[in-house]
This record gives C-alpha cells, sequence and structure tokens, in this order.
C-alpha cells in the first residue's frame, strides 16, 4: 500500500476513536465495564512496547548490567516515578544511556 | 508541556528520514496522525517493511488509549456545537489530556468558557509539534546515523505509564503484559505487541472484575 494512504488511514482511525465518546455522549450508553476495560489500555500497550526493547535490544534476552538501554530504562522509571515529566526523563534517559555505552 | 513536546517532535522528525520516510510524508504525518508515540511506532514499522494491515492493527490498537481520554472529556463539552467537538477530538492528545486533567483537579479551568481553554491547550501542543517536526526534519539529515534517535520511544512511553501505575492491578497488567510481550518477541512485525498488550488488559479485567 502506498505510505500516503497508510497515514491516511492511521490518521482517520486515530479520529474516529478520539471522537468516538466525544460524538457519542447523551445518545449511547456503553456496559460499565466498557470503560473499566480501556482503563488498562495505555499501561497495557505502552509496557509491551517498552520491555523488549530495553531487554532485548538487539533481539535476544540481555539481562546484565552491561546493557545500556536497560540500565537507562530503570533510571527513567525512577526518575519519571519522581518527577513526572516526560522531558527529564527523556533527558535523564538519554544521559544514563549515553554514561553507559 | 509545550517544551516537553519539542525534543520529541525533533526526535520523530530526524527517526522519520532515518526510516526511509520522505520528509513531505513525515511533515504530513505530524499533522493527519497528530499522535506522538503512533508517529515513531509507524516509522519503525515502515522501516521494518511491515504490511499494511499490521501497521494499522498497532497504531489502532497504540491510540485506543485516547477513547479513554475522550470519554473523559466528553461530559465537558456535551453542550457546544458539533464544530467544537470535531475540532476538541482532533486535537485530544496524551499532552492535553494531561494538561486538561490538571486544571480541572486544580479547579482553574471552570465556567462557561473552558472549551477556550481546551482549544488553546491543543493548538498551542499542535503547533509546537509541527514546528518541532519541521526542525527535526531540517536537522535529520545532519545527525550521525549511529545516534539511538529511536530511544526516544521507550523512554516516553516510561514517563506516560510510570504514573498510571498506582495499584496493584495496574502493576499486574503491566507485568503481564511486558512478559507476554518478550515471550513472543521473536513474532515478526512486533505482532507479539498485539497479543501481550489484550493479555494485560484480560488480566486486568479478571482482577478488577474479582475485587470490585
Amino acid at each position: 500500500m502506498n505510505v500516503w494512504w497508510l497515514i491516511v488511514l492511521c490518521g482517520v482511525m486515530t479520529f474516529a476513536i478520539r471522537l468516538s465518546f466525544i460524538a457519542a455522549e447523551g445518545k449511547v450508553t456503553f456496559p460499565p465495564g466498557f470503560r473499566r476495560l480501556l482503563t488498562f489500555v495505555p499501561v497495557a500497550t505502552l509496557t509491551a512496547l517498552v520491555v523488549p526493547d530495553l531487554l532485548m535490544p538487539q533481539g535476544t534476552l540481555w539481562l546484565a548490567w552491561d546493557n545500556a538501554r536497560l540500565a537507562a530504562g530503570v533510571a527513567a522509571v525512577v526518575i519519571a516515578a519522581t518527577t513526572r515529566s516526560v522531558l527529564w526523563t527523556l533527558v535523564g534517559g538519554f544521559v544514563v544511556l549515553g554514561l553507559w555505552s | 508541556m509545550l517544551i516537553g513536546v519539542v525534543p520529541f517532535g525533533m526526535i520523530y522528525g530526524a527517526l522519520a528520514l532515518s526510516q526511509g520516510l520522505s520528509p513531505a510524508a513525515a511533515l504530513a504525518m505530524s499533522s493527519i496522525l497528530f499522535a506522538g508515540s503512533a508517529q515513531f511506532l509507524f516509522c519503525q514499522l515502515f522501516g521494518a517493511g511491515a504490511p499494511a494491515l499490521v501497521t494499522v492493527a498497532e497504531v489502532g490498537l497504540l491510540n485506543l488509549r485516547h477513547a479513554l481520554y475522550s470519554a473523559a472529556l466528553a461530559p465537558h463539552i456535551a453542550h457546544l456545537p458539533r464544530r467544537w467537538k470535531l475540532a476538541l477530538a482532533y486535537l485530544l492528545t496524551d499532552e492535553a489530556y494531561a494538561t486538561i486533567a490538571r486544571r480541572e483537579a486544580s479547579g482553574e479551568a471552570s465556567g462557561p468558557y473552558r472549551h477556550w481553554f481546551y482549544l488553546g491547550a491543543g493548538l498551542g501542543l499542535w503547533g509546537s509539534w509541527q514546528l518541532s517536526t519541521a526542525v527535526g526534519v531540517l536537522l535529520g539529515a545532519r545527525l550521525p546515523a549511529d545516534w539511538p534517535l529511536d530511544f526516544a520511544l521507550p523512554l516516553t512511553f516510561i514517563a506516560i505509564v510510570v504514573p498510571l501505575i498506582r495499584n496493584r492491578t495496574m502493576l499486574a497488567v503491566a507485568a503481564v503484559s511486558g512478559i507476554v510481550a518478550l515471550l513472543l518477541a521473536g513474532l515478526p512485525f512486533k505482532l507479539g505487541l498485539l497479543v501481550a498488550a489484550l493479555a494485560g488488559m484480560a488480566v486486568g479485567w479478571r482482577l478488577a472484575g474479582s475485587t470490585a
């Protein structure tokens, strides 16, 4: 598929997701469990993306102190928990990655 | 918040070029998709030659969390005309939601005109994102190829996820998603991501259901 169509398709889908509840407000009632299920989506999807990036940077499990991505990721978790700032997590993660490798 | 997206946008612009996207496609994606993490994922899948269906499914799953933001914003803007709803839905990002949620919690954004605050926050983020993407595209070609720009993606996700893990259920969701993702990492085109995320959601559903 042409990359432009793919971008448009992903864009329309994303817009539809963002509009979903805003458009349905007052018209459709969702089962009570539905919103609860949604609350797990960010943690489930983002963690599934991150963990292999940190523990398998080269495709196989690398659970050792000299894995720079793992070290930087652990530092980022600590920074994110204390500062709750995306910017500081990025800065701290890249600094540790740079120092480690 | 506005400053926070600038380095992220620049990194995205540079990453897009390094994964083989044209500058025009990289810039257009920032306004058509307008979702930083999904744009990163799109670039990585594009660079890996993933099939269109896989890209659409994974971008959709990643952006499904915006339905949560949509549900949170919906009651506050239910009285507005349709053009307002369309505009605010388009501008609804992680950062916009975080800004709105913070203002709501502090009681600053109240009264009949608060949708103007939502619009201002959204447009400010939109402008920062487009400009920083353009800077990234301009600088991207000059950066050394061995800079690990892609690492901005997991770092940003960590920054989003860690504050959300406030109880044991969320910790279990994260643990199951992470472990399943590791076990299935051998599958092509990050397909293990789909299974891992669904497994994490299922576990959260079970745990929350049994304690509620």
